[in-house]
């Protein structure tokens, strides 16, 4: 093990360079160019055997990756915003179809009017379309998730395909201190794939046929059912990275949540500055907790049922708006999560950070000490509140 | 091959597809099937093809079929090519998978365009058919950029005050060409032994190659089904649809028409071009002849070059 | 009933709903269509196969060294009647 200076971007490349990619097949849009860009001088330089598909879109990019997939070839790609969305029909087809392919997103915000920089608008637009969705707070979670997501998703009880979010160049373009492996680690821990191809002329099969009302509804109830397999294999591929690298990760991870009354939970670079304010509270008494979230989707709700218990309140962060809806994405699962369960648990939802509007300490203080405030009240409520945004 | 004894009697689509009765794009298909040189996989764009081959539990294909999108069969393509290639460079797949992708006229001169054009300047070595019927069939006969001027549609209706498709029909080879791929042509289901060396070559060529094939559609041309192949015909014997190919950039017609009938005698035998003979719409019918003799006149030009 | 025609519950149906009997369309028998149906004249054919390469449903079949028709299969669209060269099919309303 070492540790290299890597921007979450280069982190991701780095942990796609050494899991022996086949095919690469991606478009450049910031803030994901990088990971293209790092990717394409390791083709270049011979660090990888890999054949690299520059496309003229992101709408090609999945095509070909569900394309090469389906030969059996180990698939990587990213993206990021208006990329993200212009793949939205082959975010679908690639899950229904099971292809394991690993995606590298740097968070950005979506049009209009455009806006290069992070927020989780784009990645929420897809949060139904059947991937496993991984935030990472940082570079060296990118790395992690990276090498533990070609696993999780080659998994033959899984085979379904997995992104790695990263805030657009809040961690995308910052440079950190990233302890990596060993090749021959990563290798020894993620072997080829060699799970059966689906296009084989020795066993010719339909792929991608055409479903009426007499069978579709199958096929969905079946991938609603396929989501169910991750935590399982999720929690497996956590264990065993840990013991090659020290790290431990799951689906989320709890900061004072052993008798905090009140709690953030968020998910990506936000989690940081939570954790910062939570430990200053703390430190002056108050019981205040962080829940990070890695895994978006499939949502962990019965664990963060069982780690809420105790609360009086909770803060949910989202970093995305749901045109319409009631309450913001991330918030809207997590009440439909604890309905019923959590009967007494004050709900706030922070939406917050749009466009890469920076959230500082200070307004996270403010959110604690609205989430404590609210802990005293008597009946459970449910509120939802712009945080950094000008009246 | 020189005779149809010598063809395969294999049949690689299967009998009890969906297709409407008379639809020529089997036959197409079949001719295509015959062609083959070795394990090959079919990529399919959404359309009449995919989905009257692939209902659920059916399906008539007995080969590797894969079919992901509508715009994208050019970029699965690449993908599965990419795929095989990389698999076989490191010891993990031991044969040559030939790959031939197969779209209608909407998923190609239309929204599949740029990823075929894509995938052409990438240089995968793959096969592109583009099956044309000149308009979006599998929805109910649109318009599409390969409807030929004048043509009803139900998205060009001819009113008392448009007469029809007021656009010309795109130079589908022309733009292939452009992309200076190794092979490019042109074929009609009614020439069998035209069309099967065109796809055999197009297969054995290193690189791209792309086939563009009239299919007339007796539902969206509004013909007799027994007419199909009859209709075909006449699209290259009044050198509408003329049989040519561009190997590196050399133009050769293969079917020469030393003395073409007449574009009326095409258009004749299809109700989309009835409104055309009505005396005030005549004009029309003269303008897609003079389309007509431009387009050969530059066709053997360029052969002579 | 063969296994493709079972009305497969949602445990059962397979991955991404790749079908893996190729050819399972024959099962499904397009004959039914057909309002009229192609003859063959046997005395009159050639045996020159024409009506088998222009034969979008596979209908028209090889035997020995001339054809048959499948009517299992033929649509009745009379391709084959208009390609014949030597006239040796006609179409008889079913």
């Amino acid at each position: 093990m070492k540790r290299i200076g890597l921007t979450g971007d280069e982190a991701i490349a780095y942990a796609a360079k050494q899991c022996d990619v086949d095919v690469v097949s991606a478009y450049p849009i910031t803030p994901q160019t990088i990971i293209v860009e790092k990717y394409s001088e390791y083709v270049a330089n011979g660090e990888v055997d890999t054949e690299f598909v520059n496309v003229e879109s992101e709408h090609s990019a999945l095509s070909a990756c569900i394309g090469a997939s389906l030969t059996g070839a180990r698939v990587f790609t990213a993206t990021a915003s208006q990329g993200l969305a212009l793949m939205h029909e082959l975010l679908y087809i690639a899950s229904s179809l099971r292809c394991p392919i690993v995606m590298g997103i740097a968070n950005r915000a979506l049009s209009a009017p455009l806006n290069i920089h992070g927020d989780h608008s784009d990645m929420m637009g897809s949060r139904d379309c059947g991937w496993i969705q991984i935030f990472a707070e940082n570079a060296q979670e990118a790395y992690d998730w990276t090498i533990q997501a070609f696993r999780l998703s080659e998994d033959p009880e899984v085979l379904l395909p997995s992104s790695i979010n990263i805030d657009g160049f809040i961690i995308s373009h910052s440079m950190e201190g990233v302890e990596v492996l060993e090749d021959e680690a990563v290798r020894a821990f993620l072997p080829p794939r060699s799970d059966a191809r689906a296009i084989d002329p020795n066993r010719p099969l339909t792929i991608g046929p055409v479903a009426l009302p007499d069978y579709y509804f199958e096929f969905k109830r079946q991938q609603a059912e396929v989501m169910k397999k991750v935590p399982p294999v999720l929690e497996r591929v956590c264990r065993e990275f840990g013991k090659i690298s020290g790290r431990r990760y799951g689906k989320f991870q709890s900061y004072g949540m052993e008798d905090a009354r009140t709690a953030i939970i968020c998910m990506g670079s936000a989690a940081g500055t939570a954790r910062h304010v939570a430990k200053a509270l703390r430190g002056k008494g108050e019981k205040v907790g962080v829940v990070k979230l890695w895994l978006y989707r499939p949502f962990p709700a019965d664990e963060l049922v069982r780690e809420l218990e105790g609360l009086k309140s909770v803060v949910v962060m989202d970093r995305a708006i749901s045109f319409g809806a009631p309450l913001g994405p991330l918030c809207s699962d997590l009440i439909g999560a604890i309905y019923g369960k959590l009967p007494k648990l004050k709900v706030m939802n922070a939406i917050y950070g749009l466009g890469g509007r920076d959230i500082t300490a200070k307004e996270i203080e403010g959110i604690y000490r609205e989430g404590l405030r609210m802990a005293k009240a008597k009946a459970p409520m449910v509120r939802v509140k712009y945080v950094g945004v000008r009246e | 091959m020189s005779t149809l004894r010598e063809l395969t009697k294999e049949e690689l689509l299967a009998p009890g597809h969906r297709m409407c009765a008379g639809c020529p794009v089997p036959t197409l298909v079949r001719m295509t099937l015959k062609a083959l040189r070795g394990p090959t996989v079919i990529v399919n764009a959404t359309g009449c093809l995919e989905v009257a081959t692939s209902i659920y539990p059916y399906t008539a294909w007995r080969l590797p079929w894969v079919h992901v999108a509508f715009e994208n069969a050019a970029a699965v393509a690449s993908g599965i090519e990419a795929g095989f290639k990389a698999l076989m460079r490191k010891g993990r797949w031991d044969q040559k998978v030939d790959v031939i992708a197969l779209g209608g006229d909407g998923g190609t001169f239309d929204i599949g365009l740029q990823a075929l054009s894509g995938a052409l300047e990438r240089g995968h070595d793959f096969l592109y058919i583009c099956y044309d019927n000149e308009a979006y069939m599998n929805t109910g006969i649109q318009r599409s950029g390969s409807t030929t001027f004048g043509a009803a549609t139900t998205t060009s209706p001819p009113g008392a005050k448009i007469p029809g498709k007021r656009e010309w029909k795109k130079d589908l080879i022309g733009i292939a060409v452009a992309h200076d791929i190794p092979y490019a042509a042109t074929a009609s289901v009614a020439f069998w032994k035209d069309c099967i060396a065109k796809v055999r070559k197009g297969i054995e060529v290193d690189g791209p190659a792309v086939i563009h094939a009239i299919t007339p559609c007796p539902r969206g041309w509004r013909h007799e089904p027994s007419e199909s192949i009859k209709v075909a015909r006449l699209a290259v014997q009044t050198r509408f649809f003329p049989l040519y190919e561009v190997e590196n950039g050399k133009y050769r017609i293969t079917l020469p028409v030393p003395n073409p009938l007449p574009v009326e005698e095409f258009l004749k035998t299809q109700g989309r071009f009835r409104h055309l003979f009505k005396p005030e719409n005549r004009w029309m019918i003269e303008a897609i002849q003079r389309w007509v003799d431009k387009n050969y006149e530059r066709l053997v030009k360029l052969s002579q070059l | 009933m063969s296994a493709v025609e079972k009305r497969l519950g949602w445990r059962k149906v397979p991955p991404g709903g790749a079908i893996s009997e190729a050819g399972s369309s024959a099962l499904y028998k397009t004959g039914t269509w057909r309002s009229f149906r192609p003859v063959i004249d046997e005395a009159k054919c050639t045996k020159c196969l024409i009506c088998w390469i222009y034969c979008p449903d596979m209908a028209v079949r090889r035997i020995n060294d001339g054809v048959e028709i499948d009517y299992e299969y033929c649509k009745g669209c009379g391709i084959c009647a208009t390609e014949c060269p030597v006239k040796a099919i006609r179409m008889e309303e079913e």
